[in-house]
């Protein structure tokens, strides 16, 4: 029955996640899932897919509605030995379970000094491109990985999807899992035999030379395809795709611009006081010797998520890193 | 005791048109969804339509409403303008927000709509505030809360009923009992033979109706808004219906049957309401073709007008974000 997956295949960011689950469910039995519909309906997004079929209503848990209530109890679960996932339908409707989130989950490892560990995921489909409203195409990720306590990750291929979501459940922290729900539906290819990277690690997708651009989730996509078109016209770019948004793993970013001297950061979230504003912080500090051009943030603008006709011009495409890639080439 | 609105010609005809009018709107947006014209997500109220129109009878012109996701039917028995909305859906700078919110967050302050939303339960506290406004300024109006079952699982909606009660706003509770959030049949969720009974713990009166019969939907409304009015508080109002349709665009029916979704077909609140209305001897069959008529044609003008309006710009997204221009 436990059906081992082997070798390559391709799969689209939604399968490779659901695959992720299973594995994780496979091997260990005190991985559960919580959320709204996630059962027999598999998700909003399919994500759980087959799972209530295979593992059944007590693995398998579908929730009425209430954010506070499913992050509270998985709290409750995780302290008694449980490793829950829970699955948040959208960006947008996280708001209601923040006070659990911040006020408890994040603080409790500490106030137990490690004598409690609290192995609590939570998964949001998050970000734009998909043509929905506000609530449904945000990008919170900013308020957690501003919560000391939190690991905050967003995988931006399948690949990274089938372990990292393995990796968040194995970790004995308290998990953001933020998926590019642009990113469900493109394939690519799931390397099932693939060493396990540490979620950590931010990580080169492409090298180049002139200019390094960041980002993370359905951001990368868009950073790759900005290096395609650069090339053509003589510019080499280097993307790296953080994975991790906290902690942040600088040290392959660090490395980078010490030898482009110039960065663009890019992310759909608004700007004031975001991810991309404290890493542009932080590089700033620390390749003062070696950037030739101030680092420079493309992102979403400062106002709620627009309507779906107007998100091409919200939410920033190759067009727009390339404005910047240009302008930071021009110091 | 009022005569019966089934009796009463003028009333019998206004409640069949708002009626259709939800229909057809709804109609005309699937339609405009499916052809790629429209964007975003939608929810369609299609069989619920007898619950605010006949809850909206019950309330002053002044009188406050919240709304839901699925709240094109709420928006029109309160009063709005077909045109306006549909121009909100379609994205149009004449839309009632300048089409920046689209299907899930119309309002329209001038009828009291003080809007739908995109948060489950959202509305049900901002309700308790509007209608402690009303108490505060001493105006008598009173507040409806439109929301669905399976808002009654979020922690908004608890608090929104504590302090009314508390407070003894003139607030009405009214749960439109569709039997699912989404996928979870309220039955499971709830636990309860009658979500009214939940009432009682939060001490405030509670009462289950059939919501596709207008007239008793009427009836608690405005018992409901009179004791509001008149000091006694608040109160909640399960008035249970069906959604024909799936729970948005991309719904594929799996957690309930056909024959369920059949079996309430026939119980098409519309329907019910024009042959009440016939058997009464209030309308003729020609009266009831002309309501249709007459909603028809309105309808197929809002929608041409919407449509040959100017797009919502993207050229000042920033300029409303906040009200003090330059903040
Ligand atoms: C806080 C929050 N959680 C989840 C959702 C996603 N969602 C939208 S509508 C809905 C079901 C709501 O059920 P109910 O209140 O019964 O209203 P109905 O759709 O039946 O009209 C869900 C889960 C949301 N919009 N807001
Ligand atoms: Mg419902």
């Amino acid at each position: 029955m436990s059906t081992e997956l082997t070798g390559q295949q391709s799969l689209p960011l939604a399968k490779a996640i659901n695959a992720g689950l299973r594995q994780a469910m496979l091997d260990d039995e005190k991985v559960l899932l919580l959320g709204e519909d996630i059962g027999p309906l598999g998700g909003v997004f399919r994500v759980t897919e087959g799972l209530h079929a295979e593992f059944g209503g007590n693995r398998v848990l579908d929730t009425p509605l209430a954010e506070s209530g499913i992050i509270g109890s998985a709290i409750g679960l995780a302290m008694r030995g449980y490793r829950p996932v829970c699955e948040i339908q959208f960006d947008g409707f996280i708001y209601p379970g923040f006070d659990q989130i911040t006020s408890q989950l994040a603080k409790l490892t500490n106030r137990h000094q490690g004598s409690q560990a609290f192995p609590v995921v939570i998964r949001v489909p998050y970000g734009g491109h998909i043509g929905a409203v506000e609530h449904h195409q945000e990008s919170p990720e900013a308020y957690f990985a501003h919560t000391a306590g939190l690991r905050v990750l967003s995988p931006s291929t399948p690949h990274d999807g089938y372990w990292m979501i393995q990796e968040a459940i194995r970790s004995n922290d308290p998990v953001m899992f933020f998926e590019p729900k642009s990113r469900y539906w493109p394939k690519g290819v799931v390397d099932f035999d693939a060493n396990r990277t540490p979620t950590h690690a931010s990580r080169v997708v492409r090298t180049g030379t002139d200019v390094t651009v960041v980002g993370h989730g359905a951001m990368v996509s868009v950073l790759l395809q900005a290096a395609e078109i650069a090339e053509q016209e003589g510019t080499s770019i280097e993307v790296v795709d953080l994975r991790s948004l906290s902690p942040v793993d600088y040290a392959p970013l660090v490395a980078s611009v010490s030898k482009t001297g110039r960065l663009v950061v890019a992310q759909e979230a608004p700007q004031h006081v975001s991810l991309g504003s404290e890493i542009a912080a932080t590089i700033a500090e620390r390749c003062y010797y070696s950037l030739e051009a101030p680092v420079l943030r493309v992102s979403g603008f400062d106002t709620p998520f627009p309507p779906a006709k107007v998100e091409s011009i919200y939410l920033p495409d190759a067009d727009r890193v390339l404005e910047a890639v240009d302008r930071a080439l021009a110091y | 005791m009022t005569t019966p609105i089934v009796q009463d010609r003028d009333r019998a005809r206004e409640s069949l048109r708002t009626m259709w009018r939800i229909r057809r709107f709804e109609e005309a947006v699937e339609d405009l969804y499916g052809r790629g014209l429209m964007h975003g997500t939608m929810h369609l109220s299609i069989g619920q339509e007898a619950v605010p129109t006949a809850a909206c009878q019950a309330l002053n012109r002044d009188d406050y409403i919240t709304s839901t996701h699925r709240g094109h039917g709420h928006c029109i028995a309160k009063g709005a303008d077909l045109e306006r909305m549909m121009a909100e859906l379609l994205a149009k700078e004449t839309g009632y927000c300048r089409g920046r919110g689209g299907s899930m967050h119309i309002a329209d302050t001038e009828t009291g709509n003080l809007g739908a939303n995109g948060i489950v339960a959202g509305g049900v506290p901002i309700a308790a505030g509007a209608a402690l406004s009303a108490k505060l300024r001493g105006t008598g109006q009173v507040a409806l809360a439109f929301h669905g079952d399976g808002a009654m699982g979020e922690g908004a909606w608890h608090e929104g009923v504590v302090l009314a009660a508390m407070w003894q706003l003139p607030v009405v509770f009214l749960c439109e009992n569709n039997l699912y959030g989404m996928s979870m049949s309220s039955e499971r969720a709830f636990n309860l033979p009658q979500l009214s009974d939940r009432a009682k713990g939060y001490g405030i009166p509670g009462v289950t109706v059939d919501g596709n019969d207008l007239q008793a939907v009427y009836d608690v409304t405005a018992e409901a808004v009179e004791r509001a009015r008149n000091g006694g508080g608040p109160t909640f109002i399960e008035a249970k219906t069906y959604r024909w349709r799936g729970h948005s665009k991309s719904d594929k029916n799996l957690y309930r049957t056909r024959e369920e979704i059949d079996e309430w077909r026939l119980k098409d609140p519309i329907v019910r309401f024009e042959l009440e209305t016939v058997e009464a001897g209030t309308l003729s069959e020609a009266d009831l073709e002309a309501v249709r008529d007459e909603v028809r044609t309105e309808l197929r003008g809002a929608v041409q007008r919407a449509n040959a309006a100017p797009d919502a710009r993207p050229d000042d997204l920033l300029a409303s974000v906040y009200a003090e221009v330059g903040a």
